[in-house]
């Protein structure tokens, strides 16, 4: 009786089931008759308005690339700018013999193997129907004896365009960046950030440097204009227009002049140098030696200058102010001296003895201080005068790696610095967590003793070290680095200037920075380790000289700069700030395989200073006569 | 075993009319992605690849015997939720919608998973219950319908938020929902459209007002529509020929390989092709009401029955929005438009349609 119920049920249920179903059918075939009346009426009895519209499909939208905008410097001086020129440009499905067109139009202007390299290369990551560029920056000569042979080349055509200028080429190269053609990882950001609309017609974008972290903001709003256009495509009015806006213009915290200055002042150095003003965190002078010709890139590098460029031992393609990560040397006991304080591990006046070198109790491994002999007798402020090796690895050995670690990051130590530039790398601050998950082992006190002195697993960028030393010379208030100060509308006079907020206040107690202070302003006095290069200044630079060993020496060898391999010596660091009592500038140099930082580095610091505090200019040829002493 | 008895294994949970329903419309995808992308072979391969693994895809999933689909049925759906609200909190903005969810290796988009999620659950839900069935079992399935949608609304993505929405109404309508409700829900649709109207966005508002009247804005938003039906009117009955669409080729055409293909294809093969069209379509959809009647379960009833619907609203509403009857919302057309994500979902549903029909013997007592 159940079992009929249930089955009676179930089959009731089928039948519902399959009428709704039924129902679900006839929905179908209602939508496939609303597309089918649809498809009737646009396609039959509406075919022909259509098919009028399609073939007089005539009103094109045609885009106008705005103007990039300008870059100067703090006083106006321009770093980045447009001017107009003509390229000779070919469609290369238009040709039929793509070679012989070229060959012919090498009879006419200059087309360079470089020139047709590039071409190739362009030719090679283009679509069909794109013109692509054979020839740059044609003369006044070239584009009329061009233009009186038009008629042989229909695929050919000589279009007026803005070309990027960057006057101080490679003196700025590492900051100011390059623009280059659009490539497709540069489409696919544009559309995942809805940018493609604003780039239709745009053939650049800027790669790296400030072209490129304030693209937003250089390369403006595209305008439109509405044409109609002819069966195959060619203009014949215009019906409407929306001018463009140009790119805004970036005024940067940088001193044309004084960037110059430093660049020269490097000589034949490779290196880097970063001058900030201590006060609000504007980068004075950003340089990273050598720099490249920015221009190389603009319609895509030819292979020759790149491999050039990418297989130069001076690697000049690294931007070392930003990315390069040296040992910081002897720069970082001001920092340790400062810990030491903080944490109470030395009082100022406790001195200890040098011998020359140190050793861990139970340990007959000599760390070895840079004095053969030692300094004798060592307090806090002498050690940094005469940068002693031996006071730190003590003073590193008591404080323990831990409360390095702690003291060290809040001078932002193994962070970024958040400066307006992509790609920085945030150095190495070791601790025992990150050795553990590095190299799976813990840390030893042997590890914490080569800390104390810079020369362990610490690593820096000059930015980084730059922002430290702004930071002390700002008595423990920093500021975050930036080089653009003001941003210009290009349309109204509006302006938008930038400026960063003061981090948090460190609250280093005011003794002990005024002890760090007179140490780092006696090293360059008389006695200090970059006394030579100071002399004479009417004002007073606070400094700390430091070298960072490139190659390791074994126990008990000596150092010998003439029996080392040029690209093995110690490279120079000095970081110094002045006037050491009220501090306008802070700066740190680099000089890669430049020996001894008071001799190398301290002199292009000083030339930096007498410029920027003094508006003196280094007389070029007596101070290569110098700089050549002092490196003896 | 020889190698026709592999070949049998390999095919044996494979249902071979819906087989090649699915195979001549991804050939006409291939066909026209190429005519779209220029006459270039870009997209058209990549397409391939999409292919190959959307169909390895539907082959393990066409193997599966039932009751491990439905196991399947909660799993995916929690997940789904739980990435739902993941975008609510993380999600990455991209085109100003919240729709995107980055989990390291690669950026997801939680509301794809919930065109298969919530009908499974739902039927699942329905097959829990099949034996006492109140109103009450219709209101929480609705609750587990309304819950993703309202979620993925508000990312705000109105089209995928309505076809899921849709997916879900078939399944509760299959399921056997009194006409009564159905007819309240009818009057209560209407009766909030104003508050719905409201709610929107912009540019939702705007696509709307463009459908009816594309011509007040030709060079903005209504320039999709204008474009799409200019496209389709001048194909005529014949066409203009493969690759000889002057819409296309011309560029006037936006997105033409993924939401505006049809345009391009209607362009060029004209009403006699879009016949066609219509017939594949059909021919695949009547097969899987061949499937849904036959189907041994409630589950599986509930479960065929959506999935071919569901494969229907999406094609009325893609040819419909380009020929100019619906606003543009977004809906690629199935099996043709270029993408990797609709390729998978699609044929993950046909895997479920072919493993209904090839272990219905076994569930069969």
């Amino acid at each position: 009786m159940n079992k009929s119920v249930e089955l009676k049920n179930h089959q009731r249920e089928i039948f519902y089931f399959r009428l709704r179903l039924a129902i679900s059918i006839g929905f179908v075939l209602v939508l496939l008759a609303i597309l089918l009346t649809r498809f009737l009426y646009l396609q039959v009895a509406r075919h022909d308005y259509y098919q009028t519209l399609a073939e007089s499909n005539r009103i094109s939208v045609v885009p106008i690339v705005p103007n990039r905008g300008l870059i100067l410097d703090r006083n106006g001086v321009v770093m980045a700018h447009n001017y107009s020129g003509y390229t000779l440009e070919i469609t290369p499905n238009k040709t039929k013999d793509l070679e012989a067109t070229i060959n012919d139009l090498a009879t006419l202007v200059e087309i360079t193997t470089k020139d047709r390299k590039r071409f190739k290369k362009l030719l090679a990551e283009s679509h069909n129907f794109e013109t692509l560029m054979i020839r740059n920056r044609l003369t006044d000569e070239e584009v009329a004896r061009f233009a009186a042979q038009q008629y042989r080349f229909p695929a050919v055509e000589i279009k007026a365009r803005l070309f990027r200028d960057y006057p101080y080429a490679d003196q700025t190269s590492h900051l100011i960046g390059y623009i280059g053609r659009i490539n497709q990882t540069d489409v696919e950001q544009l559309e995942e950030n809805d940018l493609a609309a604003n780039y239709r017609g745009s053939d650049y974008i800027g790669k790296v440097g400030l072209e490129q972290s304030y693209e937003s903001e250089l390369h403006g709003t595209t305008g439109m204009e509405q044409v109609e256009v002819d069966s195959g495509g060619r203009a014949i009015r215009m019906l409407s227009r929306t001018p463009p806006s140009s790119g805004n213009t970036l005024v940067l915290s940088i001193d044309a002049k004084l960037q110059k200055i430093a660049v020269e002042a490097f000589g034949n150095y490779r290196g880097a140098l970063v001058a900030i003003d201590p006060n609000n965190g504007e980068v004075l002078a950003f340089v990273s030696k050598p720099g490249y010709d920015p221009s190389l890139f603009i319609d895509g590098i030819d292979p020759q200058s790149w491999d050039e460029l990418n297989n130069s031992p001076d690697v000049p393609l690294n931007n070392r102010a930003l990315r390069g990560q040296y040992p910081p040397g002897s720069t970082i006991k001001p920092f340790m001296a400062l810990a030491g304080l903080y944490y109470n591990t030395r009082s100022p006046s406790r001195t200890i003895s040098d011998p020359g070198y140190f050793t861990l109790p139970g340990s007959g491994h000599q760390y070895r201080d840079w004095k053969q002999g030692g300094h004798g007798s060592v307090d806090m402020f002498k050690s940094i005068v005469i940068s002693c090796d031996t006071y730190y690895y003590g003073l590193a050995t008591e404080m323990g790696i831990d409360n390095i670690f702690n003291f060290l990051s809040r001078f932002n130590f193994g962070k970024k610095t958040g400066i307006d530039l992509e790609g920085e790398t945030s150095g190495l601050l070791p601790s025992q967590e990150w050795k553990m998950k590095r190299y799976k082992d813990k840390w030893y006190a042997g590890d914490t003793v080569s800390v104390g002195i810079g020369q362990g697993y610490n690593l820096v960028t000059p930015m980084q070290l730059a922002y430290a030393v702004a930071t002390l010379a700002n008595n423990g208030v920093g500021y975050k680095p930036h080089l653009v100060k003001e941003i210009r509308s290009a349309r109204s006079n509006e302006s938008r200037m930038i400026t960063t907020q003061p981090e948090p206040d460190l609250k280093i107690d005011p003794a002990h920075l005024d002890l760090v202070k007179r140490a780092m302003a006696a090293v360059t006095q008389p006695g200090g380790t970059a006394a030579q290069a100071a002399a004479g200044a009417p004002y007073h630079i606070a400094g700390k000289t430091g070298t960072a060993q490139v190659v390791g020496m074994k126990q008990g060898e000596k150092y010998d700069a003439s029996k080392l391999d040029e690209r093995h010596r110690d490279h120079a660091w000095f970081i110094a700030f002045a006037p050491a009592e009220q501090p306008k500038i802070a700066l740190v140099v680099l000089a890669e395989n430049g020996g001894h930082g008071g001799g190398t580095a301290a002199p292009i610091a000083r030339k930096v200073f007498d410029y920027y505090l003094l508006g003196k200019e280094p007389k070029p040829l007596a101070d290569d006569a110098a700089q050549e002493a002092e490196h003896d | 075993m020889t190698k026709r008895q592999l070949w049998l294994r390999f095919i044996a949970h494979l249902d071979l009319p819906l087989l090649l329903g699915i195979g001549l419309l991804l050939l006409t995808s291939l066909l026209v992605l190429y005519s779209a992308d220029n006459a270039s072979w870009g997209k058209p391969l990549s397409q391939m690849v999409n292919i190959v693994a959307a169909f390895t895809c539907m082959w393990l999933i066409a193997n599966l015997p039932l009751h491990y689909l439905m196991r399947t049925a909660v799993p995916i759906y929690v997940l789904g939720m739980v990435l739902l609200i993941g975008v609510a909190l993380f999600g990455e903005i991209s085109h100003g919608a919240r729709r995107w969810l980055n989990i390291g290796v690669a950026t997801i988009q939680p509301s794809e998973l919930m065109k298969i999620g919530v009908p499974l659950m739902m039927a699942w839900y329905f097959e829990k219950n099949e034996a006492s069935l109140t109103l009450k079992n219709y209101f929480i399935a609705a609750l587990l319908l309304l819950m993703p949608v309202a979620l993925i609304a508000r990312q705000p993505d109105l089209g995928t938020a309505l076809l899921i929405s849709a997916s879900g109404f078939y399944v509760l309508f299959l399921a056997g929902l009194s006409w009564r409700v159905i007819g309240g829900m009818f009057v209560a649709a209407i009766a909030s459209a104003p508050v719905l109207w409201s709610m929107m966005h912009d540019y939702q508002r705007h696509r709307i007002l463009m459908l009816l009247d594309p011509s007040q804005d030709a060079l903005g938003k209504g320039y999709h529509t204008i474009q799409g039906m200019i496209a389709v009117g001048s194909g005529g009955i014949l066409g203009k020929g493969y690759l000889n669409g002057t819409q296309t080729h011309l560029d006037f055409l936006p997105e033409r390989t993924t939401d505006f293909i049809f345009a391009v294809y209607s362009e060029e093969f004209g009403l006699l092709g879009n016949l066609i069209l219509l017939a594949m379509y059909f021919f695949v959809i009547g097969r899987g009401f061949i499937i849904t009647a036959n189907a041994s379960t409630y589950f599986t009833r509930l479960m065929a029955g959506s999935i071919t619907l569901t494969f229907a609203t999406y094609a009325f509403v893609n040819m419909g929005m380009v020929s100019g009857i619906l606003p543009v919302v977004g809906v690629p057309l199935p099996l043709i438009s270029y993408g990797g994500t609709s390729m998978l979902t699609l044929l993950l549903g046909f895997g479920m349609l072919m493993s209904i029909e090839t272990h219905k013997k076994l569930v069969k007592t």
